[in-house]
């Protein structure tokens, strides 16, 4: 407790737990990378690519996602209602739990316990776990905002609570499983719906975890960062709103010319190219907070990491709708583009955001300044490029994938095998895996500035 | 604005808010029985295809193979029939996947006899050197655990009674170690000798893929 009375060693907790997760989670990521060019790293059942694959996509999402919106939503949480939180024994019992969720988690994908179900992957008892986590981090939001002395609840404040009852809604709905054994369960729904709980699920879990918390931190730090207001309160309104409303019939996108009911997809495509505005009323708000103040990317680390990942967020809502239309995604579903996509918005967007919330949050929970300006220059900076080569790369090698699938010669014969569509990928892939050694060079950086600034000694105030 | 000073009332309305779309794309068509149709012409599958299919999902098989044809030209012309929905009515959990960093294997059972399974799933890289895909030779060395077979039929419905459980489990185990067995050379390359005589893993993988897309012959056929 720091002598305003708030909760912030578990502000902290979370933040390293988010940084220690985000490390491994990128090794598996460029370990996986490598096999998709040299099989010969499958080297047992437990690191072959099938397993290996959800390991990465958990333990970024869950690990390191989740940890970092757990740290800074009970920072925010506690600064915007003025209130220390509710139950900080609590919150400590949420930390110790999530990281051991974690790495039991992390364990059970390995062993190949497994439901298949995209970002729901872990096995009922884990499910049963992560709802428990779930209760615990909701009483404290609740706790803490049912006693706040600050009466109005700020933007981010919304964000934070729409997560919290989304979430809840979507895990559990989507896991719904009989148990075979404690290992294995079977779901409760079967074939296209099945397919359609699922992609509501994993569409909307993206959503409430990679978009709603990382705006509420968006629409905190920067402001604060930059000591500038958002600039329009009403716009706020109607994009959180309007925001919320659609994320949610948009799921079945995933399912664009899949046996699941046509009107279900077309219902999806329409509310997609609805979602631009209200990302995009974000994403104005955003560069309009900055307006007359644009001095502050060169002499504000900060601002660069705010600015460049909303505009990420802007470019991944164009091209997500896009790529959901009918003939577009009849040409690009399937192919590395839509790898290319996700990332832009997670090393983009997510991470870029988080960073530059921790760099800001770090130092003031400790006391301490931050390490150096310098490394978080060159982190910024590594990670902006890595994400770059990386994304493009994949983007390219999914047209060329796309264009080879559907190549016919002047007799309607198919022009490709599907091999040749696979092998002429590895120069692709090798550059994909060199971009991702740049950024993770940048990430281990950001570790670095941060475990630096809390070794110090705090500056006598 | 006085829901922005209210946490509980505005938790309840974002509640609302969200189940709106969801209650119209996911909860009414769950119980639309055109969502997901049944065909007496789609067979469930038999235990040793189910186990089979339990080891797809455990190996993540579904991380780089879809199980979706889409109705478009080349796809039909790469791949087969486009897929229907009724395929998929014992599908718990569907297989569709996102991502073909291999192809699609809706349409692959019966496009290669056993013995090509054996041989590619040992050593993808002896068959096709570029390949990228794991080797999984090592599932022939597992015996296939089978004690949760009838469970795992009763829980999903499939009305199989318990005769009928063993009796697919020793037909099938018969069919592979008969000495008349189409593929029983390659089956015995790559199976360790202890285990010739049993079920492997490896069994019930490619004869779960053997039955993938093989009902909707019958399907298209009726219609």
């Amino acid at each position: 407790m720091s002598e305003t009375g708030y909760a912030y060693r578990v502000v902290r907790g979370f933040a390293f737990s988010a940084l220690f997760w985000l490390v491994i989670g990128l090794v598996v990521g460029l370990w996986i990378a490598f096999e998709m060019f040299n099989p010969a790293l499958n080297l047992t059942p437990w690191l072959s690519f099938g397993r290996l694959r959800v390991v990465h996509t958990n333990g970024l999402g869950l690990g390191f996602g989740l940890a970092g919106i757990f740290a800074t939503s009970y920072y925010i949480l506690q600064r915007l209602t003025r209130t220390p939180l509710a139950f900080p024994k609590l919150a400590l019992v949420h930390l110790y739990l999530f990281n051991a969720a974690i790495a039991l988690a992390a364990l059970s994908l390995f062993m190949g316990m497994s439901t298949t179900r995209e970002y729901a992957e872990l096995e009922w008892p884990l499910d049963v776990g992560v709802v428990i986590l779930w209760v615990m981090y909701a009483v404290n939001v609740f706790g803490t905002l049912l006693k706040r002395q600050e009466k109005q609840m700020y933007i981010s404040l919304w964000y934070i609570i729409a997560m919290t009852v989304t979430i809840a809604v979507l895990y559990i709905v989507n896991n719904l499983a009989v148990p075979v054994t404690l290992f294995k369960s079977y779901s409760i729904y079967a074939g296209a719906n099945d397919a359609n709980v699922e992609w509501w699920y994993g569409h909307n879990i993206v959503g409430f975890i990679f978009t709603v918390p990382v705006l509420a931190m968006f629409y905190y730090f920067l402001p604060k960062a930059t000591g500038l207001p958002i600039y329009s309160h009403r716009l706020s309104i109607i994009s959180f709103w309007a925001l919320i409303f659609a994320y949610l019939w948009t799921g079945a996108h995933h399912l664009m010319l899949t046996p699941l009911p046509e009107w279900i997809q077309t219902v999806a495509i329409a509310f997609s190219i609805f979602l631009i505005a209200p990302s995009w009323g974000s994403v104005v708000n955003g560069y309009y907070t900055l307006q007359g103040n644009w001095e502050q990317m060169r002499s504000n680390y900060l601002v660069k990491f705010f600015i460049l990942g909303i505009t990420f967020y802007g470019l991944q809502t164009i091209q997500g709708p896009t790529q959901g239309l009918r003939t577009l995604n009849a040409f690009f579903h399937y192919t590395d583009w839509v790898v290319g996509h996700v990332h832009m918005g997670t090393m983009g967007w997510v991470a870029m955001i988080i960073s530059a919330s921790f760099y800001y949050m770090i130092p003031r929970i400790t006391g301490n300044e931050l390490h150096s300006i310098k490394l978080a220059n060159t982190h910024f900076w590594l990670i902006l490029a890595g994400q770059l080569i990386w994304t493009i790369t994949m983007w390219i090698g999914g047209i060329q994938q796309g264009a080879m699938w559907k190549a016919t010669n002047p007799d309607g014969s198919l022009m490709y095998n599907f091999l040749d569509s696979v092998t002429s990928l590895y120069p692709y892939y090798r550059l994909r895996f060199a971009a991702g050694i740049v950024y993770f060079i940048g990430i281990l950086i950001f570790v670095y500035n941060l475990v630096m600034t809390v070794r110090k000694r705090p500056v006598e105030a | 604005m006085g829901i922005y000073s209210k946490p509980v009332v505005f938790a309840v309305l974002s509640a609302v808010v969200i189940l709106i779309g969801t209650i119209v794309t996911v909860f009414v068509p769950l119980f639309m029985p055109s969502t997901q149709p049944v065909s007496p012409l789609i067979k469930p599958y038999t235990a040793i295809e189910l186990e089979g299919r339990d080891i797809y999902i455990r190996e993540g098989c579904h991380n780089c193979h879809t199980q979706t044809v889409r109705p478009l030209r080349t796809e039909v012309l790469r791949y087969g029939e486009y897929s229907k929905p009724e395929e998929f009515a014992y599908d718990r959990p569907f297989l569709w996947g996102s991502r073909r960093t291999g192809p699609d294997l809706n349409r692959i059972g019966g496009k290669y006899p056993d013995s090509w399974h054996y041989r590619h799933m040992q050593s993808p890289q002896g068959m096709f050197e570029k390949s990228n895909m794991p080797p999984y030779g090592w599932l022939a060395a597992n015996r296939l655990d089978t004690g949760n077979s009838l469970k795992k039929i009763t829980i999903l419905g499939y009305g199989y009674s318990e005769g009928e459980v063993s009796q697919q489990i020793s037909d099938y185990k018969a069919k592979v170690t008969a000495p008349d067995y189409d593929s029983r050379e390659t089956r015995d390359q790559v199976t360790p000798e202890a285990l010739r005589n049993e079920l492997t893993e490896m069994d019930a993988i490619i004869a779960y893929l053997q039955k993938l897309g093989r009902d909707v012959k019958n399907l298209e056929a009726a219609q």
